[in-house]
C-alpha cells in the first residue's frame, strides 16, 4: 500500500519551511500583531528608560557638591511612572498574544481536525488513533506555548538587546568595546547547540509520539489484556518505549541544560571585565560613578535577554519539532481531488454498473479480478460468499473510499469519478457490520442519518427499527449518552440504532453490509417490516450471511476469490445446484 | 501533589548533591557584584592596581565556578526528572491495566488516554524545572536580599517591604490557577474523545457526508479548550507584570530614601550602585519563580489527576475468605451461577440466573439484542461482580481466585475484540510466549491457517485495529488467539457472526473434535451456531427463561421455538431444503 509515511525524517532546510508556515499562521492577524509589536516595543522602552533614570539619581547623589534631593525626587517619581506603564503594557501585551496564540492555535487544530476528516481511508486504515491525538493534543499544545511565550520573549529580547545597547553606548562607549569581546563567544554557543540540539528535540516528540500511541493502543484493548491475564509483558512492553522517551526527553535535556549557565557565563565574563575596566576608567577619571551604575544595569539587561533567549531556544526547538510532525499531517495527501468539472449528483435515479473492475489493496494482492454487474434502479443486488471473498470491498469501491486499478463503476451511466466525492456519497445510506456511534445521545446519533430531523422523525424510525422498545427502559430515554465502554447497549442495540439512522437518510441506494448480524433473529423478524420500508424504492446492495435476508433479491452475485462465481435470483441458483446452493444448505446443517 | 514527591524521595541523595552544585554555581553569581561593589569603593580609592587586578581574576574564578556548578547540577535534575516519570508514567499504565471495568466506565478511555500522555508530560516539565529554578530562583532571591542586608540595612528594609505583597500576589494567583487548569485538562479529554470518535468511524462519517456536521462539533470542543486555556493564562499571566511593577517600585524608593542616607553620611554611592546590581538579579529570581508558579500550578493540577488514578481502590481483589460454594455431588461442577443478578447501576442485566454446566458439558447461550448475553461473560472472567448471588468455576466462588489463575482458565473472544498493530502471529501469541506449533494449530482449527498463509503468512503486519484483514477473518484469528493457549474454558461470545455458514460449521466440528478436555461456552444469535450444546441458556430481557438440550427447549421452551422459527420456517423459500 502506498502509505504516506508521516514520520519519516524531514528533509534538509525544513526549518526555515515550518518556520514561514507558522509565520503565514500570524499574519493572518497582522493588525493584532503590529498593535502587539507596539505594545512591546513600548513597553520595553519605558522599561529601558529606568535605569537611565536611576543613573541620573545617583549621579545626583554622588555630587560633590551633596545631594541634590529635587533632583533624585523627580528622578525617583520618573521611575515609579514609567515602570508602572511599562508594567500595564506588558500585561496588556500579554493578555494580546494569549488571545492571539490561542486564535492561531485553534484554527491550526481546527485545521488538523478537519483534515483528518478528508484523510483517504487508506492512509487513516494504516495510522494509530494515539498517533492523531498526539498531534492534535500534545504537538499543538508545544507549539501553542512556544507562541504565547516564546516569540514574545524573543522580540523583546531584541528591543531590550537593541535598547541595551544603545544605553550603553550613551553611558560609555569604551566600557562597551570591552563588553563586545565577549559577543562572538554568545553567538557561537547559540549557534552550535542549535546544531545539536535540533535533531535531539525531534527525536523527543517522535519518542513521545509513538509511546502515547502504543499506550492508546493497548487501552483501546484494555479489557481483552485483562481477559487474558497478559498485563505483564504488555506492561513491559510500555516500559521499553517509556524508557526509550524518557531518554529522548533526556538527551535533549543534556545538551540544552548546558546553554543557560554558558550563556550566563558569558554575562559574568561580561561583568568581570566591565568591573575591572571601568574600576581603572573610574580610577582615571574616564567614567563617573553614574556612568558605570547606568551601564552595570543596561548590562544586565542586555545579557538577561541573551541568556533568556538561550533557555527559550530549547522551547522553540521543541515546538518547531511539534509543528512539523502537524504540517507533515496537514501536507499528507488527500483523498485525490474530484476531476475537474465534476458533476454535482443531484438526482439519482439509482442505476449501478460495475464493468470490469480489477482492485487491489496493496497493489499486489489482487482481491477482485474482473467484475462486472448491473443493477437496476430500485432493485436489490444481494452479494454472497465465504469470508474475505471481497464482498466489503465492494462497497468501498462504490463509495470511493478506494479506486479500481482498472473498469469503471457506473451509476445512471456516469462513471462514479466524475462525480463530486461529496455528493457521491450522499447518494448512499448505509449500515455496516462494525456499528459506529459517537458519544452523543441516542437521539443525536439517530439525528445523524438526516440534518435537521425533528424528535417526531427520530422516534418515528425508532420506533419502525424497534429501537424504541429498549429506549423505553432506559431512565433518560432517547437522551440517554452513549458511551464508550458501551456498557448500556449491547452490540445489537447499537446496530438497531444504526438501521433507524439510515432509515432518515433520503438517499436512493442504500448499503447493508451485515446489517443484522447482530441482532437476533426474532428482533430481525420484527423489524423486517422496517427493512423492507428501507429498501423500498432504493437500490440495494445487500452482503449478509443469513441467507434468510436475501432470498428476495433482484439478483444475487455469488462472490468467491475475488470472482462473481454464479449469478441469478434464489431460484435459479438452487436449481443450478452450484456453489450457492452448497452454502445455503450449510446454514442447515 | 504529594504523590510526586513520594515518588522523589529515592532520589533525595541525587537531589540534594545536585542541590549543593546548584547552590555553589549560584553563589558564586552572588559573589560577583559584591566583589564589584567592593573594588570600586574599596580598592579604586587606593590606586593599587595589582590589587585590581587580583580581584578581577577572582570574579573570572567565580564566573567558572558558576557555570560549571549550574551545567553539573541542571544535569542531575534532568536525570532526576527523566527516573521519576518514568516510574510515575509505568506505575499509572501499571495502575491503569488493573482497574476493573466499572472503573474504566467510570473514569472513561479518552481521559485515561490523556492522563497517561499529556499530564504526564506536564508532570514531567514540572519536575526538571522545579529544580532547575525553584533552587536557582530562591537563592538568588534570599542571598541578593541577604546581600543588599550586608551592603545597608535599611535600604534592604526598604525593598524588604515588597516580599508580602510579591508572597500575597502568588499565592492568589495560584489559587486560582490550580482550578483553571483542572477544568483545561478536563475540556482536554473531550478532546481526545472526539477525536478517537471520529477515528473509529470515519467509513460513516464519510458516507453520510457529514465532515461539515463532525467539523462544527469539534469546533465546540476546540473552542472551549481555547476558552480554558486563555483563562488559565490570562490569570497566570498577571503575575509577571505585576511582580515587576511592584519590585521596580521598590527599587524607586530604594534611590529615594538612598539619597538621604548618603546625604546623613550613612551610605556610600557605591553602595546603591551595588544595590542596583543586586536588584536586577532579585528582580530576575522573582520573573523566575513567577514562570516556576505557572509551571507547579499547571503540573499541579496533572499531577492531581495522576494521582486521582493512583489512588482508586484496588476492585475485584480476590477474596479467599469466602464459602468456598458448596460442591454439588462429586464435584465435577465447572460453571455454576447461583441465583446471580447483576445491573450496571439502572436497571437489572441479569436476574437471578442460576445453572450448572459439568464437565465434559458445554453451554450454548441464545438471546435477544439487550438480553443479558455479554454480561453473562463478563460475570464469568469476572470484570464485574454480580450483586446478588455468586460465579462459582470449578467449585469455587469467583472471588476467591488470584485473577490470574481465574484468567489463565480461560480462552476467550469479546465482541468487537481488539487486535494489534502487530504481526499475525503476535496478535495470536498476545504476548504469552506460546510455540509456533500451538500458533499454527490454533489457526488452523480456528480455520484461519489457510487465509494466513494466503495472505503474508504469519509474519505478515495486520495495520491498526486489523483493517487490512476482511472482518470474517479478523474474527478468526480472534478465534485462533483464544484457542492458543488449549484454555479450560473457551467463550466465544457472538465471535462467528461474520463468517458464512460452512466455514462456522466447520470451525464448531473442529472445535468439538480437538478440544474435547474444553468446555465451550458459545454465544451466539444463530440457532445452528448453540445448538450442538449440551446444556443451552435461553435468556430474555435478563432472565433465564430456558435451561436445557435443544431437544428438551424444542419441546418446553416457547422463546427457543420462536427463535428456531424466525431462522428456520418462515423464509417461505426453504421447503424442502431442510
Amino acid at each position: 500500500m502506498a502509505v504516506t509515511d508521516l514520520t519519516a525524517a524531514p528533509a534538509k532546510g525544513s526549518k526555515r519551511a515550518v518556520l514561514v508556515r507558522l509565520a503565514k499562521y500570524f499574519l493572518r492577524y497582522k493588525w493584532r500583531v503590529l498593535t502587539a509589536f507596539f505594545l512591546m516595543l513600548g513597553s520595553n522602552l519605558f522599561a529601558l528608560i529606568g535605569p537611565w533614570l536611576s543613573g541620573l539619581a545617583i549621579d545626583a547623589i554622588a555630587l560633590e557638591s551633596g545631594v541634590d534631593f529635587a533632583a533624585v525626587s523627580r528622578c525617583c517619581l520618573l521611575m515609579t511612572i514609567f515602570y508602572v506603564i511599562a508594567s500595564a503594557l506588558s500585561y496588556i501585551l500579554s493578555v494580546l498574544m494569549i488571545r492571539l496564540s490561542q486564535t492561531i492555535v485553534r484554527s491550526m487544530r481546527q485545521d488538523v481536525f478537519d483534515k483528518i476528516l478528508l484523510l483517504p481511508v487508506s492512509l487513516m486504515d494504516g495510522m494509530q488513533a494515539g498517533d492523531l491525538i498526539n498531534r492534535v493534543s500534545y504537538d499543538i499544545d508545544t507549539v501553542n506555548a512556544s507562541l504565547s511565550n516564546d516569540i514574545l520573549q524573543a522580540a523583546t529580547s531584541v528591543v531590550t538587546v537593541v535598547g541595551a545597547f544603545v544605553g550603553m553606548a550613551l553611558a560609555s562607549p569604551i566600557m562597551l568595546t570591552v563588553l563586545l569581546v565577549t559577543v562572538p563567544i554568545a553567538v557561537v554557543i547559540t549557534v552550535v547547540r542549535s546544531k545539536t540540539v535540533r535533531p535531539l528535540f525531534r527525536k523527543r516528540s517522535a519518542k513521545l509520539a509513538q509511546l502515547n500511541g502504543f499506550s492508546e493502543e493497548m487501552l483501546s484493548g484494555l479489557k481483552t489484556i485483562k481477559a487474558y491475564g497478559e498485563e505483564a509483558p504488555i506492561i513491559e512492553k510500555f516500559r521499553q518505549k517509556n524508557t526509550e522517551a524518557v531518554d529522548a526527553y533526556y538527551a535533549a535535556d543534556y545538551y540544552g541544560s548546558l546553554i543557560g549557565p554558558a550563556v550566563n557565563f558569558v554575562n559574568n565574563l561580561g561583568t568581570v571585565l566591565i568591573s575591572t575596566a571601568g574600576a581603572f576608567l573610574y580610577l582615571y577619571g574616564f567614567v563617573s560613578l553614574g556612568n558605570i551604575s547606568s551601564f552595570l544595569l543596561y548590562s544586565r539587561r542586555f545579557s538577561g535577554p541573551i541568556n533568556e533567549y538561550a533557555n527559550i531556544m530549547g522551547e522553540i526547538q521543541s515546538a518547531l519539532a511539534a509543528a512539523e510532525r502537524v504540517f507533515r499531517l496537514l501536507d499528507a495527501p488527500e483523498e485525490t481531488a474530484d476531476v475537474e468539472n465534476a458533476a454535482q449528483l443531484t438526482e439519482v435515479r439509482g442505476a449501478v454498473a460495475f464493468e470490469h473492475v480489477k482492485f487491489s489493496y496493496d497493489g499486489e494482492r489482487e482481491i477482485i479480478h474482473d467484475l462486472s454487474f448491473e443493477a437496476a434502479p430500485g432493485q436489490t443486488v444481494a452479494i454472497v460468499g465465504p469470508t474475505g471473498a471481497g464482498k466489503t470491498t465492494l462497497v468501498n469501491l462504490m463509495m470511493r473510499f478506494y479506486d479500481p486499478q482498472s473498469g469503471r463503476i457506473l451509476l445512471d451511466g456516469t462513471p462514479i469519478d466524475r462525480f463530486t466525492r461529496r455528493s457521491l456519497r450522499a447518494a448512499f445510506t448505509m449500515v455496516l457490520q462494525d456499528t459506529w456511534l459517537f458519544e452523543g445521545t441516542i437521539f443525536e446519533n439517530i439525528a445523524y442519518g438526516k440534518e435537521g430531523a425533528s424528535r417526531e422523525e427520530v422516534e418515528r424510525v425508532a420506533k419502525e427499527a424497534h429501537v424504541d422498545d429498549f429506549v423505553h427502559m432506559l431512565p433518560a430515554g432517547y437522551d440517554t449518552p452513549v458511551t464508550d465502554g458501551g456498557a448500556n447497549l449491547s452490540k445489537g442495540q447499537r446496530q438497531l440504532i444504526t438501521i433507524a439512522r439510515a432509515m432518515l437518510s433520503p438517499a436512493k441506494m442504500l448499503i447493508l453490509d451485515e446489517a443484522t448480524s447482530n441482532v437476533d433473529t426474532r428482533t430481525e423478524i420484527l423489524i423486517h417490516d422496517a427493512m423492507a420500508k428501507l429498501m423500498r424504492g432504493r437500490t440495494s446492495f445487500v452482503i449478509a450471511h443469513r441467507l434468510t435476508t436475501i432470498v428476495g433479491a433482484d439478483l444475487i452475485l455469488v462472490v468467491r476469490d475475488g470472482d462473481v462465481v454464479e449469478r441469478g435470483t434464489h431460484r435459479e441458483l438452487l436449481a443450478a445446484g452450484g456453489f450457492y446452493k452448497e452454502i445455503y444448505s450449510a446454514q442447515f446443517e | 501533589m504529594k504523590f510526586v514527591l513520594s515518588y522523589l524521595s529515592p532520589y533525595k541523595g541525587r537531589m540534594a548533591v545536585g542541590f549543593l552544585f546548584k547552590v555553589v554555581g549560584t553563589v558564586a553569581e552572588l559573589v560577583l557584584p559584591l566583589i564589584m561593589s567592593y573594588m570600586i569603593d574599596d580598592v579604586v580609592p587606593t590606586g593599587n592596581v595589582l590589587a585590581l587586578s587580583l580581584w578581577g581574576g577572582g570574579m573570572l574564578l567565580a564566573a567558572v565556578a558558576a557555570l560549571l556548578g549550574n551545567v553539573k547540577a541542571n544535569r542531575m535534575a534532568s536525570k532526576v526528572a527523566r527516573d521519576t516519570t518514568e516510574r510515575i508514567r509505568s506505575d499509572l499504565f501499571c495502575k491503569t491495566l488493573s482497574l476493573s471495568a466499572r472503573q474504566v466506565d467510570e473514569v472513561t478511555l479518552p481521559s485515561l488516554v490523556s492522563r497517561l500522555s499529556s499530564d504526564t508530560y506536564n508532570v514531567h516539565n514540572m519536575i526538571g524545572m522545579a529544580q532547575r529554578l525553584g533552587v536557582r530562583a530562591p537563592i538568588l532571591l534570599v542571598g541578593g536580599i541577604a546581600l543588599t542586608f550586608m551592603v545597608d540595612a535599611i535600604l534592604a528594609l526598604v525593598l524588604l517591604a515588597s516580599v508580602p505583597v510579591i508572597a500575597l500576589i502568588v499565592f492568589l494567583v495560584t489559587r486560582r490557577g490550580v482550578g483553571l487548569y483542572t477544568q483545561l485538562q478536563r475540556s482536554a479529554d473531550s478532546m481526545v474523545r472526539k477525536v478517537r470518535d471520529d477515528y473509529t468511524g470515519i467509513r460513516v462519517i464519510k458516507a453520510l457526508s457529514k465532515g461539515g456536521y463532525e467539523s462544527a462539533s469539534f469546533r465546540a470542543v476546540n473552542e472551549q479548550v481555547s476558552r480554558n486555556e486563555t483563562k488559565a493564562s490570562v490569570t497566570m499571566g498577571i503575575a509577571n507584570p505585576l511582580l515587576n511593577a511592584v519590585l521596580n517600585l521598590g527599587m524607586a524608593a530604594v534611590v529615594f530614601v538612598g539619597a538621604y542616607r548618603v546625604a546623613g553620611g550613612n551610605a556610600m554611592p557605591g553602595d546603591i550602585i551595588a544595590f542596583t546590581s543586586y536588584f536586577s538579579i532579585i528582580l530576575n529570581a522573582v520573573i523566575s519563580v513567577s514562570r516556576i508558579f505557572v509551571m507547579l500550578t499547571r503540573g499541579g493540577a496533572s499531577a492531581k489527576r495522576i494521582g486521582a488514578i493512583l489512588d482508586l481502590p484496588a476492585e475485584l481483589v480476590p477474596m479467599p475468605d469466602l464459602p468456598a460454594g458448596e460442591a454439588e455431588g462429586d464435584g465435577a461442577d465447572v460453571i455454576r451461577f447461583e441465583h446471580v443478578s447483576f445491573s450496571y447501576g439502572g436497571a437489572p442485566a441479569l436476574e437471578d440466573i442460576h445453572f450448572t454446566i459439568r464437565k465434559g458439558q458445554s453451554l450454548g447461550v441464545i438471546g435477544a439484542t439487550g438480553s443479558g448475553k455479554s454480561t453473562l461473560v463478563a460475570l464469568l472472567l469476572r470484570l464485574y461482580d454480580p450483586s446478588a448471588g455468586q460465579v462459582i468455576i470449578d467449585g469455587q466462588d469467583v472471588r476467591r481466585y488470584e485473577e490470574k489463575t481465574l484468567r489463565k482458565k480461560f480462552g476467550v473472544v469479546f465482541q468487537s475484540d481488539f487486535l494489534m498493530a502487530a504481526s499475525v502471529k503476535e496478535n495470536i501469541d498476545f504476548e504469552r510466549g506460546l510455540a509456533d506449533e500451538e500458533i499454527v494449530r490454533a489457526a488452523q482449527y480456528a480455520r484461519a491457517d489457510e487465509f494466513i498463509r494466503a495472505h503474508e503468512g504469519y509474519e505478515g503486519m495486520l495495520t491498526a485495529k486489523g483493517a487490512n484483514y476482511s472482518g470474517g477473518q479478523k474474527q478468526r484469528l480472534l478465534i485462533a488467539r483464544a484457542l492458543a493457549s488449549s484454555p479450560e474454558i473457551l467463550v466465544l461470545d457472538d465471535s462467528s457472526s461474520a463468517l458464512d455458514y460452512r466455514t462456522d460449521a466447520a470451525l464448531r466440528k473442529t472445535l468439538l473434535e480437538n478440544m474435547q478436555d474444553t468446555t465451550v461456552v458459545m454465544i451466539a444469535q444463530r440457532i445452528s451456531s448453540v445448538r450442538f450444546a449440551d446444556k443451552i441458556l435461553v435468556l430474555d430481557g435478563g432472565r433465564a427463561v430456558g435451561f436445557g438440550s435443544d431437544e428438551e427447549l424444542m419441546r418446553s421452551c416457547e422463546v427457543y421455538r420462536r427463535i428456531y422459527a424466525s431462522q428456520h420456517g418462515e423464509g417461505g423459500d426453504c421447503d424442502g431444503c431442510n
